[in-house]
Formats: structure tokens, sequence, C-alpha cells
């Protein structure tokens, strides 16, 4: 409280001296007194703090007005957006930096309390307008479009076609959770089981870490859709015999989906056997020799110790790689897997519409972003048990 | 009387720095030995090569009669009788303090979960932390932390017990609660091997001390004849630097 009505009054004061002589001399450095005479010593800081005031006031008002026309004149609506961006942010930034910078030289000279003040609302306001800037424009922007042109509403956000597709889409969108609830377990898994080889001691397990690396090396490298397209189509030509028929079935899976989940797995596992890895070689050494100088084998002490700490470390990490394999599970369209985008691309094909495919889209944000506030939660929670000083 | 452990010509490189320089110790039951010296003068290093840590270049170590080699299964054996405690304390972070005593029994000596905390309660009771049995590591003090390492290392029901500089990371009033600990043990009859900067731990309670200069024992003997009358230049030197330091 105290601390606002005092930055308020700084600015009063100075909005005073500013009216009183003109803005004009507010920024010139001749021939104003403006807040302390020329020949004091602290006339360079204020006209820094000036000078960020009326920048981050001028990217505020341009903000503002840009966005303001970008609404009256939705036609216009890319280069009004352009004009707020091109001027109203960097001016945001400089304001800014005169800001900070009159604060840094106000506090190294240990200058009167009315200049710090000053530097820190315009620092505050410059804050402000670089926000607001960029909200307003966007915000302004998208709903100009929205009111402005019809036609986005139509192609995008067709009622109608939301509804007719709904089923449709919904039906394929299972088909995605399902597959990438099974990919995910198996990834979880085998990702582990590659990071625990490559880390395996000794000049025997050689051949098997060259094995691993090999196989991280290859599917990283490879992209997914190449993968999944040699894999789903080329097993079943191969005629091995522990490929799936074309008649078999697995848990509901059909030989199709069962293969897509394999390259999936074969994908993802490379990028999690390397998340996993980082985090065993992040458990520091001491653990290690705390849990074998106990008489744990090295298995052990990877086991109870190494891997359950690892696992915790890299949680937020994983969780990328999972939306990634939630969001490729729609690559496996392209073998032929009737997925949810097989399923609304097909109704945008026939119903020149793209509404089907605008709701699958809102289906896997959706999905995500309660998985990803539930991992938050539970490595906070995780945190809160295990470490002092959090509770 | 057999030595519980005896170290024979013990030579140990890292690269090539020669960190043990031909070591020989013999540590018998119920002795408590103390390995004092100045930093980088290998008393870890010897602890580590005696539970088989580091893989040693040439001599022997024997501990209760079983020779210590490089091999995983005979290693694990042996440390099942050879408790140790780090300056660092390494408890798992993860893992409830009544968890990181119950870890080794059960999963070493395969004991069942009410087996194991039947011996790590009395264990926890002992030093008086059954209150903080399901609280996890970094919440407590060092000196806690310290002293449930101890006990995590005690439930193992080992033959010996290597104690390295286990109270120099500690603040200066939580070692004493550690050194206490140490004492009852050593009362106990617990056979030890100290590497320690506390002087007057060594002095009251050591059976033996040995006084280690750039990988070699320079001087052992009884506390009293270490402290009072050391017979090497160098011994006296060191404490004397010691005891200016405010460490006797």
């Amino acid at each position: 409280m105290r601390g606002a009505r005092q930055h308020a009054g700084s600015l009063v004061r100075f909005l005073e001296h500013a009216l009183a002589r003109g803005i004009g001399n507010a920024m010139s450095t001749e021939t104003t007194d403006l807040v302390v005479a020329p020949d004091s010593p602290h006339f360079g800081r204020d006209r820094g703090a000036v000078r960020a005031l009326l920048l981050s006031a001028a990217s505020v008002i341009i903000a503002v007005l840009g966005g303001a026309v970008a609404a009256l004149r939705a036609s216009d609506t890319n280069n009004t957006f352009l004009l707020v961006f091109v001027v109203g942010f960097p001016l945001g930034v400089f304001a800014l930096w005169f800001g900070r910078r009159a604060e840094t030289r106000i506090v190294d000279r240990d200058g009167p309390e009315i200049d710090e003040q000053l530097a820190r609302t315009a620092r505050r306001l410059a804050m402000v307008g670089i926000s607001l800037g960029v909200l307003l424009a966007i915000g302004l922007g998208v709903w100009s479009a929205w009111t402005g042109l019809e036609d986005v509403q139509e192609i995008f956000f067709s009622l109608p076609d939301l509804g007719d597709s709904a089923d449709l889409v919904f039906d394929g969108f299972l088909l995605n959770v399902k597959i990438f609830i099974a990919a995910e377990i198996l990834v979880l898994i085998w990702g582990l089981a590659v990071a625990v080889v490559r880390d395996l001691p000794g000049r025997a397990a050689a051949p098997l870490r060259w094995l691993a690396v090999a196989y991280v090396d290859i599917f990283r490298g490879l992209p997914a859709i190449i993968t999944i397209y040699l894999v789903v189509f080329g097993l079943p030509l191969s005629r091995l015999p522990i490929v799936p028929g074309p008649d078999a079935s697995f848990l509901g899976f059909d030989q199709v989906e069962m293969l897509g989940i394999f390259a999936l797995v074969l994908v993802y596992g490379a990028y999690v056997a390397e998340v996993y890895r980082s985090g065993i070689e992040s458990v520091h050494w001491s653990q290690r020799a705390a849990a074998q100088g106990l008489g744990l084998s090295r298995g052990q002490s990877m086991r109870y110790v190494v891997v359950p700490q690892a696992v915790r470390r890299v949680i937020p990490p994983l969780m990328n790689d999972f939306i990634g394999l939630q969001k490729d599970t729609a690559l496996l369209n392209i073998a032929g897997v009737f997925e949810g985008f097989a399923a609304s691309s097909n109704y945008a094909n026939n119903n020149f519409n793209l509404s089907s495919v605008t709701g699958l889209g809102i289906c896997f944000i959706v999905i995500t972003i309660p998985m990803t506030r539930l991992t938050d939660y539970l490595v906070k929670r995780d945190r809160q048990r295990t470490q002092a000083g959090i509770a | 009387m057999t030595a519980l452990v005896e170290v024979r010509g013990l030579v140990k490189r890292f690269g090539l720095t020669t960190v043990l320089d031909g070591v020989d110790l013999d540590v018998g039951e119920h002795d408590v030995v103390c390995l004092i010296g100045a930093s980088g003068s290998g008393k870890s290093t010897l602890l580590r090569c005696i539970n088989g840590l580091e893989a040693i270049n040439s001599g022997t170590v024997v501990v209760s009669g079983r020779k210590v080699i490089q091999d995983d299964i005979k290693l694990n054996r042996l440390r099942r009788d050879v408790g140790i405690v780090f300056q660092a304390y390494n408890l798992f972070p993860h893992m409830t303090v009544l968890d990181n005593v119950m870890l080794a029994p059960r999963k070493v000596l395969h004991l069942h979960a009410a087996e194991a905390e039947a011996r790590a309660r009395p264990l926890l009771e002992r030093i008086g932390m059954t209150d903080k049995a399901d609280e996890y590591p970094d919440r407590l003090s060092g000196g806690q932390q310290q002293r449930v390492a101890i006990v995590r290392a005690l439930a193992m029901q080992p033959k010996l017990m290597l104690f390295d500089e286990i109270t120099s990371a500690l603040d200066p009033e939580l070692v004493n609660e550690v050194l206490l600990m140490m004492r009852q043990l050593a009362e106990d009859g617990m056979t030890m091997i100290v590497a320690t900067h506390e002087m007057g731990f060594a002095r009251d309670v050591a059976t033996k001390v040995c006084y280690l200069h750039q990988g070699k024992i320079l001087e052992e003997g009884p506390p009293n004849m270490i402290f009072s009358s050391p017979q090497h230049e160098r011994t006296a030197e060191f404490l004397k630097r010691t005891l200016e330091a405010g460490r006797l």
C-alpha cells in the first residue's frame, strides 16, 4: 500500500513538472531543470527515468491504438497486426531498458529517493505496456479476424459440421487414446531397459551396450513417419513368423494397429531411453557407493537406489515425450489405421469443411493439459514430502 | 588373537598419483583404530580399499579370513560384514528413514518386512529417532542424518565398521551427538576403523592410532604414546598444527 502511494506520488509530482514545462522540455537535456537543475548531479538519472516513462506510455498507446484500428478495419488485420508488433513491442522493451538503467544508476550513486521511485514506476509501466500491448494485439487481432471474416468461422468452426462429424471423430480419437496408452506403457518399460543396458558395466556386456547405442542412434534419427511406414507395411510382407497375421487380434488391437504401436514404441523408446539415461547419470556416484557399501549388488543398487531417484528427476522431460507420442498416434493414419485424423480428414474431404479436423485438434489439446497439470502436481507433492523447506 | 583385518603392502594409484604406498595394518576384534593425518594422506582411500569400493593395485587385504578381490559376488558377501559410513551421509533421499534402515536387511539378507522392521525400530529408538522413522532424510539435521546412516549400517549387524570422516561435514554443535554414538559403539565392543580429524575422540576411544603421511603409515601405537611422545617429527608437526587449530 505504502509503496504504491509513493509511486503514485512521485508520478504525480513528475507529471506536474512535465505539464508545467511541457513534454518537449522534459525530454531535452539543455533547456530544462525538470526535476532537478541541469547542473545538479542527479540530472542525468532523471532523464533516463523520464525517457523510460514516456516510452512506456507511448508503447501502451500504440498497442491500444493498434488493437483498436485492427478491430475497426478487420480486412486490414495483417498490416495493423504487424504495426503493433513492429512499433509497440520494441518500444516497450526500450522503455524497460531505460527504466532499468536509470534505476541502476540511481542505486549505484545513492541518489535521492524520488528518482528511484520514478524509475521504478517507469519500469513497471513499461512492463505493463509490453504485456498489455502484446495481449491487446493478439486478442483484438483474433477477435477482429473472428468477427470480420465469416469465412474463417465457416471453414474452421462450422457448428453444424462439428456436430455432424462429432461421433465419427470421437470414435477415431478413442482409438488414438487406446493406442497411445498401450504404446506409453510399453515405451516406459522398453526405454528403461535400453537405458539400463547402456549403463551395464564390464567388458562382457560391451556388445549389448553397442546394440543399445546403435538402436538409439538409428531410431532417433529416422523420421517417425518412415519408421511407421516401413514397419506397418514392411513387416507383414517379410513373412517373418513372429509378425502377427492379418487376422490376429490382441487386447482389441488388430494387426495393423499392433504393428503401428510397435513402430511408435521403436521411435519413442529411443527418445525415452536417452531421457532415462540422463536421469541415471545424474544420480551422484556416492549413492551407488552407499548402496554397495551396504552389501547390495550392482543390480540391486540400480533397482532400489539409482533408478527410483532417476525416474523422479526425469518426469518432466518424460512428459514431453509422452505428449509427442500422443500427437504422433495421428501419423498412423498413413498406415491405414482409421484413427481420429483419418476419420476427420475423411469427413473434411467429403464435406469441403475443416471443422472436423479442428474438433479433433481440440480433443488432443484437451487431454494433454490435465495430464501435464497432474504430473506437475505429483512432482510437487513428492518434493514437498521429501525435501526440507518447501512444505 | 587373529586379526579381523590384515592389510599387507597395499598400493593404490589413481592414474599417476600413488595414494597408498605400501600400507600394512592389523586390526583385531574389538579394536578401535583411528587413522589420522592431513587431507589427501590416504585415510579415506584405505577405508574404501578395505571394503572393496576401490580396486587395489598390489598387496593384499584380508577381512575375517577372506581376501578382498574385485569379484562382485565375493564383494557383496564381504560388505555384509563390513559397514561403512561416509562424510556426506549418503542416505537415500527417496526413502523414509525407516526404509533406509530396512533396505539392506530386506534385499541382502532377505528378511521379511516385519523382521527387518523389528531390527530397525530398536536401533532408531536407541538414537532417539523413533518419531522421525517416517520422515525423509532431507528434512533431518546433518547430525540426525549421520546417526541414521550409522544405524543403517548397523542394521546389517556387521563385524566391522568403517567411518570415513563422518563428522567433517557437520556443524560444530552437531558433532558431539555423532561422536557420542561412536563412543557407545566402541564400548559395546564393535570393531571400528575410523578416519578422523577429531583428535579428542582418537585419544579417548582408540586402541590404536595410525598417522598416515603421503600414503604410508608413518607411525602407529596406542593413543597416549602417539599424542604425548610421537617418535616421528612429522607426526609431532601434524599434532602441533592440529592443536593450534584447536581441534584437540
